[in-house]
């Protein structure tokens, strides 16, 4: 097995283009797991953490570019990113540990194309784009675009992604993202549900993203969620509306996560109380009578 | 049971907390574990383990494994030609390396030895086996039913009446008086069934060894367990060695709770080790640990209990099917003996059916048997306070077993401690401080036997008058200070002259395995009475010198003394004086004791735990947790409470989240510690520990065991606070969200 360690993105997709059995490694936290436990026995792993580019986090159209190799711990420590998106940081202090956050990216989270990866479904609440480096040059694909089953990916041989970008935050907008686990860390989200909105003059959202995670073999963008809050206050019927469309829209497995009847339960519980604290922070009030 | 071995007295080192002796060798990372060990031309061993829950084996083809360049050794049961005589050697022989089926998922089928992981892997890899797949069965009420895939015919015993599925092998019954006549006089009786899954001790190290075996049947073996005695023992029968010829050396242990009182691969290792001529080194990886060697068992359990309305328990019986998996044995007697242990009860029977079923052997896990004992015992009677309106404590003491009261399985007692443990509950803040809304307090008790057993322990006093202990228990809880601190309080030295270490199987006689908490009282009772030995030894050489009777010396703070002004005027002569002129006095001085100890003293604890339930998630928070147990004399107060907050932390994982699952092929589905959720350090309170001393009158200074019963009441100390916070009687564990969820909406 080689290890390479690239210095530029042209590098890495020649690297990548070469070789079908290479593998991309950002923070390791997943792919290093699977090649302990005998999973996966790659030709190549292509380091992707000394190209500087991917490295940074930078201000880009009064939004944020996200290097694929920026580890969820720097995320945490970047105060104005934290208050434009606070909830995509917050899903991504929820990975593992201290430990794995050190290492852990979003593009590795987002790559590694779990239904259960805790940023994925807070980046498609935001909108965010992944921009992709492949041998016929760049590309932005919206975050949902990339996995398409468990882990697997709309990827093509020699591609990688090089960052992640979050759009400029909209006036009076607030995001969230919640997930349950039985413990209170180190677990895998049972189910998970990013929120993004957005309100107008009048208090009223305008705009809603709503994101299901772990509840399906991808994470579900849910426009039937978003519509149960456009044109609402967020008040509490149209709350119960949220958790009702969310637990109808959630198509999960029973295992030994949980069962279907609980994921169905919870992710409605979880939309409900993400969608409040995404309101509260667009400067709105909840819990009003309509 | 001898009852004239304690004497009170005031302790100058022990019931202090001195700094632990192994601290700097461990937070440093010098210690040496079992995997922390290599010998020159040494070879990886690696285990082939079964893909089925159940399946003939028709042939294994080892050829190609054989023929890779690297691989030293490949064996299979073919290879271990001596057949025990013993039908326990026997089914560890079985469980160490599968005969004609393998039993369960994970069961060992074949074993290679090369010179890398890598390649052992590769050749692990290479080695085919033709597998009939047979019907399997994991659950222990299914393993019960007629008709259902028997584990191994004709191992029933005859305790087991007529008309039971061959996979129950045992039955056992306890009590007394007469349940039927107690129901009748109840004011209401409560029964329900209950279930529990089947648990991980959940220690930190898996299990590895490096062995070495010659030809001339010479051996050594240095492995991580709770037992190298019986590891020698075990590994000498099952490969017909002479257990003299084997020596045995325990390495440091990263925990065991019961997991590594057995054998799982030892004999593995030692086979490799002699087939290719090498020294091979065997480190299980955590999936193994998980489907090969054994958790605790499941249970399936029915209790019947019935109270007048003033809270007296009049009759009470239980039913306890525990899962023994893939071989005989099981402690479903434990259970049976340990349910109803705290309560003084005139009317009562229990029934154990040790289960056969297609999972690994399951092993002991602390106070084996007694949590699944207790936890449907005190949630009826946590059920029975709420329907009748009374103080759950109070009504606890009403019942409570006393000295004189007869045991639910047989023995009278001697001086117990369970009503000093209820009574400090009483009136423990905890006990009145307000509950919030979705909370809920959960009380309960817990008995455990103890125990004491063969053990040997021999203290050297050197040149210089340091003092060397030599005992032969792997050090899990802290031992090694204890004992320290046993030795200097009695010959009256400062801790700092005393160094203890755990022997090796060559070195000392017999000692029991590192369990039953038995180590504290059995091993610090030997070294007491060996440091007895040794200050009879001084005195007898201060009287010499003197011209004296030995019988006129005295021996207080470290040195000899005249005992009185009769026996002559001498200045004290200290053990470091005395330890100088030894050679001249009649040589090395050494003391040493050998016993098979009796009165362990029983041991009771209460506990209690406030829990809040969130009605939309099931999701269960443990809010304040306090123990408080009778630990006769706490020798080293940090560890007993060490010991208490270890207990309810396993308790607490055992009662909210941590199950072995199984999938409908028989596979276990959660072999690591990512899905077997074992509590981390932020799912918990701070646990206070509640120390009382009810001393032994089994031991010199008043010592229990402590380590296992602080894991008997968490179970139902937790299920009866969830219950009263979630307003629903909960009856299935671990009670995970999906369980309480399911639990609130079906009300
Ligand atoms: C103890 C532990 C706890 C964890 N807890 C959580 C948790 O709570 N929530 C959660 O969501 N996850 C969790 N994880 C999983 C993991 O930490 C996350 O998925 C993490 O975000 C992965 O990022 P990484 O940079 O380490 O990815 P890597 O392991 O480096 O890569 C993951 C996969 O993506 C591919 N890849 C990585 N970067 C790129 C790229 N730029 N372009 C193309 N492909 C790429 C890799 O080839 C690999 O297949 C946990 C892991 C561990 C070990």
């Amino acid at each position: 097995m080689r290890f390479e360690t690239p210095t530029s993105v042209d590098q890495a997709v020649a690297l990548l283009a070469a070789d079908p059995e290479a593998r991309v490694l950002a923070g390791g936290t997943d792919l290093l797991v699977r090649l302990r436990a005998g999973q996966i026995a790659p030709s190549a792993i292509i380091d992707i953490k000394r190209i500087r580019e991917m490295t940074v986090i930078s201000q880009e159209d009064g939004g944020w570019r996200i290097g694929a190799a920026v580890p969820s711990a720097e995320m945490n420590e970047h105060a104005a990113l934290k208050a434009d998106w606070p909830g995509v940081v917050e899903s991504a202090d929820l990975i593992g540990s201290t430990q794995i956050q050190g290492r852990a990216t979003l593009a590795g989270n987002l790559c590694n194309a779990s239904p259960a990866a805790d940023s994925v479904p807070a980046m498609m609440a935001a909108r965010a784009t992944a921009r992709i480096a492949g041998p016929d040059g760049t590309r932005d694909v919206a975050v949902e675009g990339i996995p398409t089953g468990v882990g697997k990916t709309s990827l093509e041989k020699g591609e990688l992604v090089t960052s992640i970008f979050l759009p400029a935050k909209p006036a009076h907008s607030g995001d969230a993202y919640l997930r349950f686990i039985p413990r209170t860390e180190m677990d895998i989200a049972v189910v998970g549900c990013g929120i993004s909105l957005t309100l107008d003059d009048q208090g009223k959202i305008s705009d809603a993203r709503v994101a299901l995670g772990a509840v399906a073999p991808t994470v579900i963008l849910s426009q039937s969620c978003a519509d149960t809050l456009i044109g609402t206050a967020g008040d509490d019927a149209a709350l119960d509306a949220l958790a009702a469309a969310a637990s109808a829209e959630a198509k999960p497995i029973d295992d030994k996560r949980g069962t279907i009847a609980f994921r169905k339960d919870v992710v409605g519980v979880l939309a409900k109380r993400a969608a409040k604290i995404a309101i509260t922070r667009a400067g709105g009030k909840t819990g009003g009578e309509t | 049971m001898p009852k004239d071995e304690y004497t009170s007295r005031d302790f100058k080192v022990v019931g202090t907390r001195p700094i632990r002796p192994d601290g700097i060798e461990k937070v440093t990372g010098k210690a040496r574990y079992g995997a922390d060990i290599s010998a020159p031309g040494m070879l990886w061993g690696a285990i082939l383990r079964s893909p089925h829950a159940h399946a003939r084996i028709k042939g294994i083809d080892t050829s190609k494994a054989r023929a890779m360049k690297g691989v030293k050794a490949v064996i299979t049961r073919a290879d271990f030609t001596h057949q025990p005589e013993d039908s326990g050697m026997a089914d560890i022989l079985d469980n160490c390396m599968a005969g004609d089926k393998a039993r369960y998922d994970g069961h060992a089928v074949a074993a290679v030895a090369a010179t890398s992981k890598s390649i052992a892997r590769a050749a692990l890899a290479a080695i085919e086996v033709d597998y009939e797949v047979l019907p399997h069965v994991t659950d222990v009420d299914e393993a019960m039913k007629t008709g259902a895939p028997v584990v191994e015919p004709g191992r029933q015993q005859e305790s087991v009446p007529e008309g039971y599925c061959e996979n129950v092998t045992g039955r056992s019954q306890y009590g007394h008086g007469d349940p039927e006549s107690g129901f009748e006089q109840a004011d209401l009786i409560v029964e329900r069934s209950f279930k529990t899954a089947a648990t991980h001790q959940g220690y930190i190290e898996p299990h590895a060894c490096l062995a070495t075996l010659d030809s001339d049947g010479q051996g050594d073996l240095w492995v991580c367990t709770q037992g190298h005695y019986m590891v020698r023992n075990v590994c000498a029968g099952v490969l017909g060695l002479d257990a003299g010829q084997l020596r045995v050396t325990a390495s440091e242990i990263g925990g065991g709770f019961g997991g590594k009182t057995h054998v799982w691969m030892e004999p593995t290792a030692l086979m490799l080790a002699r087939k290719s001529g090498k020294p091979v080194k065997l480190v299980l990886s955590r999936d193994e640990v998980f489907r090969a060697t054994g958790p605790t068992a499941s249970s399936s359990v029915d209790v019947k209990i019935g109270m007048t309305s003033e809270g007296k328990i009049t009759g009470a019986t239980a039913t306890y099917r525990l899962q023994a998996g893939a071989y005989p044995g099981g402690i479903a007697f434990l259970s049976a003996m340990c349910g109803f242990a705290p309560y003084d009860l005139e009317n009562v029977r229990t029934e154990g059916f040790e289960v056969m079923t297609n999972r690994p052997k399951a092993a002991a896990y602390r106070a084996p048997g007694a949590p699944m004992g207790a936890y449907p015992v005190e949630s009826v009677i946590d059920e029975l306070c709420q329907k009748l309106d009374l103080d759950p404590l109070e009504t606890r003491l009403k019942n409570a077993a006393r000295e004189g009261t007869r045991s639910s399985y047989g023995p009278t007692y001697p001086a117990i401690g369970l009503e000093a443990t209820l009574e400090a509950a009483k009136s423990h803040p905890h006990w009145s401080a307000p509950l919030g809304e979705n909370q809920g307090r959960g009380v309960a008790c817990g008995f455990w036997f103890n125990f004491g057993g063969d053990t040997c322990v021999s203290l050297m006093v050197n040149p210089d008058g340091t003092v060397s202990l030599s005992e032969g228990n792997p050090d899990i809880g802290g031992s090694r200070a204890s004992m320290t601190m046993m030795a200097a309080e009695e010959l009256g030295v400062p801790l700092d002259q005393v160094r203890t270490i755990i022997a090796d199987t060559a070195s000392l006689g017999q000692n029991e395995v590192t369990d039953g908490s038995r180590v504290t009282f059995a091993v610090g009772l030997a070294t007491i009475k060996a440091a007895r030995h040794a200050i009879e030894i001084m005195k007898e050489r201060a009287a010499m010198t003197w011209g004296i009777d030995p019988e006129a010396v005295d021996w207080r703070d470290g040195a000899a003394h005249p005992a009185g002004p009769n026996a002559g005027k001498f200045p004290p002569m200290t053990i470091k004086e005395i330890a100088a002129i030894a050679s001249n006095t009649g040589g090395p001085i050494a003391g040493h004791h050998e016993v098979n100890a009796e009165g362990a003293g029983v041991s009771f604890a209460t506990h209690m735990v406030d829990t809040e339930v969130d009605p939309e998630t099931g999701a269960v928070k443990v809010l304040r947790y306090t123990v408080f147990q009778d630990a006769g004399k706490a020798v080293h107060p940090d560890y007993v409470e060490g010991q208490f907050q270890g207990g309810a932390a396993q308790g607490i994982g055992w009662a909210i989240n941590e199950e072995y699952i199984y999938g409908d092929d028989g596979r276990l589905q959660n072999a690591g510690f990512l899905d077997y959720r074992i509590p981390v350090a932020s799912d918990l309170p701070m646990i206070e520990p509640v120390i009382l001393e009810i001393p032994n009158p089994g031991h010199p200074y008043g010592v229990r065991g402590v380590g296992e019963t602080s894991i008997v009441p968490p179970l139902a100390a937790i299920a009866n606070s969830v219950s009263r916070a979630a307003g629903v009687r909960l009856t299935s564990l671990p009670m995970s969200p999906p369980r309480v969820l399911a639990a609130l909406k079906a009300q």
